[in-house]
């Protein structure tokens, strides 16, 4: 009774969050002798199924009507019917705001410990041990989950690819679920924003803005400078809550957690809580005009101005490069 | 409509990170010189279930799990005039599990009565476990929505949910009894209680339940997950300020490093 699950959405496609939960979930796997499992719920998609199938042991696939739109009360059921009968020692979902929404319920239902936003997992002689930050990214704590399974959804955008060398493709089984109760919750509308280009959470490069900047306009001059560059715009929570941006934007402990080539900063002090959303960034730079900013003692590189001053002149500056 | 927000109190999150300390016994923060304050998600929960009985009336019970100290989070919610407060009184050692805590309220919301809704923040400021809410649910048999950013009424016996998504936003409708665990949106911005309704939240009163009272065992405030380690990182990058003679020096090295980035991609 070692076998890990791994829960894929078929509708986020085959992304570098299910390419590092699957990682995740295979040296978990083999590290303990099971199996892995993928469950994939959703629309069909091909390209899931066996991109999953390359790196589990078996892919489970729920692709019936009742499973076409994420709604929480059916999904959660569905992942119930589907994972019981396996006795996983462990589940592991991304994190996504549904794996998230759904990590804490699917444990209660299986009998076993939840635990969020992970950074590392290891099992520990029977115990998964999960790694995080705690106190808005102040401190870092080891939970020793108890129960069995342990149901744990990860920072799966930073988790190393599984090593499929030699590996032959797993199975692909259609499931299909009968008796799924009839939900509580009905979805009536998805608004999905029109964002140009990827994701945030795939993005390599970001431009964020935060409460220095005052106001709503100057993410206009952000997003001229983000442009140039094709990066993705993103902000702190205070400059969300103002409203000056959606919530969408939001990046740190309560946002999305991003992992991009270069993190810019301008007008973002750096809170820890702030900080936690962008740890997995390759390089972090900043524009403050304080010097004693904390989000310098993140950076690679910084420059201590005031923004209005020079975002125009680095936008010119980085068209004509290149 | 009976509506519960559960308050969760923490240590200030704006304590700076200079000042902030463990307890390597208990496998928590130390408290020092910080204050004790209302989780702001918690706060934000509250400020839905004001908004939502100004506009289609109801009734306001704040519950809390914690020490006798928690009391002030309740104080504070009769202050924004919550209509009932209510502690379950909870002196276990160290930090209990999410799971013993969403039984303690569980518990305190069938002493209470029927409820049609339970509010309760996204997540802590403190341990961020973002797990008391959908616990709770499944601990009263009802659903539960994440990340709700507004409540209105729909038909009879049911209630739209607008909730935030990683790509916009999602609306359900969703029959009672909810729990919604509730997040941050700029209508849902806590309002500042009036000093004289500061003064009167003294005088009311607050009902308390021991964890005898509510038939919990003390010895299973961990028997979900418990705090192995707790350590706090020592990970700083050296950052290089770009110099310069002129504002265009500076903006021009700033450039460099980024189109440098860029091409590496």
């Amino acid at each position: 009774m070692a076998d890990v699950v791994c829960c894929l959405f078929a509708a986020a496609g085959f992304d570098r969050a299910a390419v590092g939960i699957l990682g995740a979930g295979r040296r978990l796997a083999d590290s303990s002798g099971g199996k892995l499992v993928a469950l994939v719920l959703g629309p069909a998609n091909e390209a899931v199924a066996s991109g999953a199938s390359a790196v589990a042991d078996r892919v489970l696939v729920a692709d019936q009507a009742a499973l076409a739109e994420y709604e929480p009360e059916t999904y959660l059921s569905a992942l119930v019917a589907l994972a019981k009968p396996i006795s996983p020692a462990a589940v592991l979902l991304g994190s996504d705001s549904y794996s998230q929404e759904l990590t804490p319920r699917l444990a209660h239902r299986l009998g076993g410990s939840a635990a969020g936003d992970a950074v590392a997992i290891a099992n520990d002689a029977g115990t998964l041990r999960v790694t995080r930050g705690v106190y808005g990214g102040k401190a870092v704590a080891v939970l020793a989950l108890k129960r069995a399974p342990a149901v744990v959804w990860m920072r799966a955008r930073a988790m190393d690819p599984a090593d499929a060398a030699g590996r032959s493709a797993g199975s692909v089984e259609k499931a299909a679920l009968a008796d799924l109760p009839a939900s509580r919750v009905k979805l009536l509308n998805r608004h999905v924003e029109a964002k140009s280009g990827v994701r945030l959470e795939d993005a390599r490069l970001i431009v964020s803005g935060g409460r220095g900047l005052g106001g709503p306009e100057p993410f206009k001059q952000l997003q001229e400078l983000a442009d140039a560059m094709g990066a993705q715009m993103a902000a702190s929570r205070a400059a969300c809550d103002a409203g000056w941006v959606p919530p969408s934007w939001q990046v740190g402990q309560t946002g999305k957690k991003v992992a991009p080539e270069l993190y810019m900063a301008i007008a973002i002090s750096g809170a820890s809580q702030h900080i936690m959303g962008i740890a997995d960034s390759k390089v972090i730079c900043a524009i403050n005009r304080d010097p004693d900013a904390p989000i310098f003692k993140h950076c690679r590189f910084g420059l201590v101005e005031d923004y209005q001053k020079v975002i125009g002149p680095l936008r010119q500056a980085i068209s004509q490069s290149r | 409509m009976n509506i519960v927000v559960c308050i969760k109190q923490i240590l200030d999150p704006e304590l700076p990170a200079r000042d902030f300390r463990i307890d390597a016994v208990r496998k928590e923060a130390e408290r020092g010189s910080a204050n004790l304050v209302p989780n702001i998600f918690c706060e934000n929960a509250l400020e839905t279930a004001l908004q939502f009985r100004e506009a289609h009336g109801g009734k306001i019970t704040a519950l809390t799990c914690g020490p006798e100290a928690a009391e002030e989070v309740l104080r504070k919610a009769l202050a924004l005039k919550a209509d009932e407060a209510a502690l379950v009184v909870s002196d276990v050692p160290g930090v209990p599990d999410p799971m013993f805590v969403a039984r303690a309220l569980a518990a305190a919301i069938r002493k209470l009565g029927p409820v049609d809704l339970v509010l309760t923040g996204r997540e802590a400021g403190d341990w961020g476990a973002g797990q008391t809410g959908g616990l709770l649910a499944e601990e009263l048999a009802v659903p539960s929505i994440s990340f709700v950013e507004n409540v209105e009424p729909a038909s009879a016996g049911a209630l739209n949910v607008k909730r935030q998504t990683d790509s916009g936003w999602e609306a359900f409708e969703a029959t009672l009894p909810l729990v919604a665990t509730i997040t941050n949106h700029e209508k849902n911005v806590p309002r500042i209680p009036k000093t004289r309704d500061v003064m009167q939240s003294f005088r009311k009163p607050i009902t308390k339940w021991t964890l005898a009272e509510l038939d919990l065992d003390p010895s299973q405030a961990n028997s979900y997950y418990e705090v192995a380690e707790l350590s706090i990182p020592r990970k700083e990058t050296q950052c290089e300020f770009v110099a310069g003679e002129t504002l265009e020096d500076k903006v021009a090295g700033f450039a460099s490093r980024v189109t440098e980035i860029m091409r590496s991609l």
